[in-house]
């Protein structure tokens, strides 16, 4: 317990290189000296200081796996945001950026731990899930993972060619896309929010005692959460994680 | 860390109540929701609330019985580790102090347990003379399930998951027992203005 309990230092990561992935998001790669490792799923804080000593800070759910050489966190620019814009459109590489972590231990997943998972995401929601698909990737795991990923458009999609690659040479990792507000000529996916009917098509049985994992910046997690309940999941098996609607 | 660091280009948007916020905070108008997992439905009709433990006898109200004891009015800031922070919250519900009236205990802690079998713990002198309250009422409506309800504690001097949505009772106990986020990293205490939110702060 005593070694648990040290403390999270701040830490000056240097930015490697900023990419964007869509239109409104970025990746930031981070070299951070000492980085003692994480968990798929767990966050960072990051602290921004002016130069007059004001300081704020925010969340960041770390979107790389444990097993790639940089930390990586994934971005959206909030127009009223005090932080994502400057992380969006500011900082390049060469820059320090200040944070610690890794933090939280409940909305974690490791090859050990099994499935088959059942990922939920909206938007940028999709950071922590992609660390955990990027882990198991990684570490070669065959747990049954399946994806439902909610974008506003196609453009919008984070990770889109990523997740095309990965899921095209493994049977056991399935994708599937909705797009809230456009869709282009000849989509054949889904072109909703997701909602229970939807849930009810995609979701794993309950039978199968799926690990579920809901992320998203929005109300949208009690809502997949409550209907993955109604439809059978067992409570403790679903698993949520939420950055506030003005996380900035 | 940090010294004389500053972070290139940033320039930060102050706002004039930044100065009644703890370190680290910023200001939301919203009231954000945050949950480990699914929202806990309990039917009125099932829900109880008791006090256990280190306590002669028991204590245990029915929600009808619950609503009957004499409430308050609270009107307080409250934090979130994650950040936010919301000014002039209003509440309604039971102080602590007129669960415990007339009850001696040698319990020094106490674990505030809830349907979805969250825990969290605190020191018993966090809950008495008028800190604490059970909660059922925000903003002059009945407390939305997303937000606790149909009842959650309130201990706004601390980090708000000290604040256990969906509490159903209080164990009181001689020694501490680290709750859900306390054994997941968390600070044992979370006292926001100390800035105690992770393990060593």
């Amino acid at each position: 317990m005593a070694a648990q309990l040290r403390r999270t230092l701040w830490r000056l990561a240097e930015v490697i290189e900023v990419v964007p992935e869509t239109p409104r998001t970025r990746s930031l790669l981070l070299e951070v000296p000492e980085w003692e490792g994480h968990k798929a799923g767990q966050h960072v804080d990051v602290r921004l200081t002016a130069e007059d000593g004001y300081q704020t800070q925010r969340s960041y759910s770390i979107a790389s796996a444990p097993e790639d050489e940089r930390l990586v966190l994934t971005v959206d620019h909030l127009d009223d945001g005090e932080v994502s814009p400057y992380l969006t459109d500011v900082l390049m590489a060469g820059d320090k950026l200040e944070l610690r972590g890794p933090i939280g231990g409940y909305f974690t997943w490791e090859a050990a731990d099994g499935g088959p998972l059942f990922l939920v995401g909206g938007g940028s929601g999709i950071a922590p899930l992609m660390a955990m698909i990027r882990h198991r990737a990684a570490a070669d795991s065959d747990v049954p993972t399946r994806l439902l990923y909610s974008s506003r458009s196609y453009e919008e999609i984070i990770f889109r060619e990523e997740l095309e690659t990965l899921a095209s040479r493994d049977s056991a990792l399935e994708v599937i896309h909705t797009l809230t507000r456009s869709t282009p000529e000849g989509w054949a996916g889904y072109d909703r929010r997701i909602d229970a009917e939807m849930l009810r098509e995609v979701a794993r049985s309950p039978d199968e005692s799926p690990l579920a994992f809901v992320c998203d910046p929005t109300s949208f997690v009690e809502g997949v959460a409550d209907a993955l309940v109604r439809l059978g999941h067992v409570p403790a098996r679903v698993k949520t994680e939420r950055f506030g609607p003005t996380g900035g | 860390m940090g010294q004389g660091f500053f972070s290139r280009g940033f320039r930060g948007r102050r706002r004039s109540q930044d100065t009644a916020l703890p370190p680290g905070q910023y200001l939301v108008d919203g009231f954000p929701v945050l949950s480990a997992g699914p929202t806990p439905r309990t039917p009125l009709e099932e829900w109880d609330f008791s006090i256990v433990g280190e306590i002669d006898e028991p204590k245990r109200w029915t929600w009808e019985e619950f609503r009957q004891l004499p409430s308050e009015e609270i009107t307080k800031d409250i934090h979130c580790v994650t950040k936010w922070s919301k000014l002039g919250t209003r509440w309604e519900g039971v102080s602590i102090d007129t669960l415990l009236k007339g009850v001696e205990t040698a319990a020094e802690y106490v674990t505030a347990f809830c349907d979805g079998d969250y825990t969290t713990n605190l020191p018993l002198e966090d809950l008495t003379g008028g800190k604490a309250w059970i909660a059922y009422s925000y903003d002059g409506e009945s407390l939305e399930p997303e937000h606790g309800g149909p009842a959650r504690l309130l201990v706004p001097h601390l980090y708000f998951w000290k604040s256990a949505k969906w509490v159903r009772g209080l164990q009181l106990t001689t020694y501490d027992v680290p709750g859900f986020w306390e054994t997941l990293g968390y600070h044992n205490y979370g006292d926001p203005w100390r800035e105690q939110r992770y393990w060593g702060d």
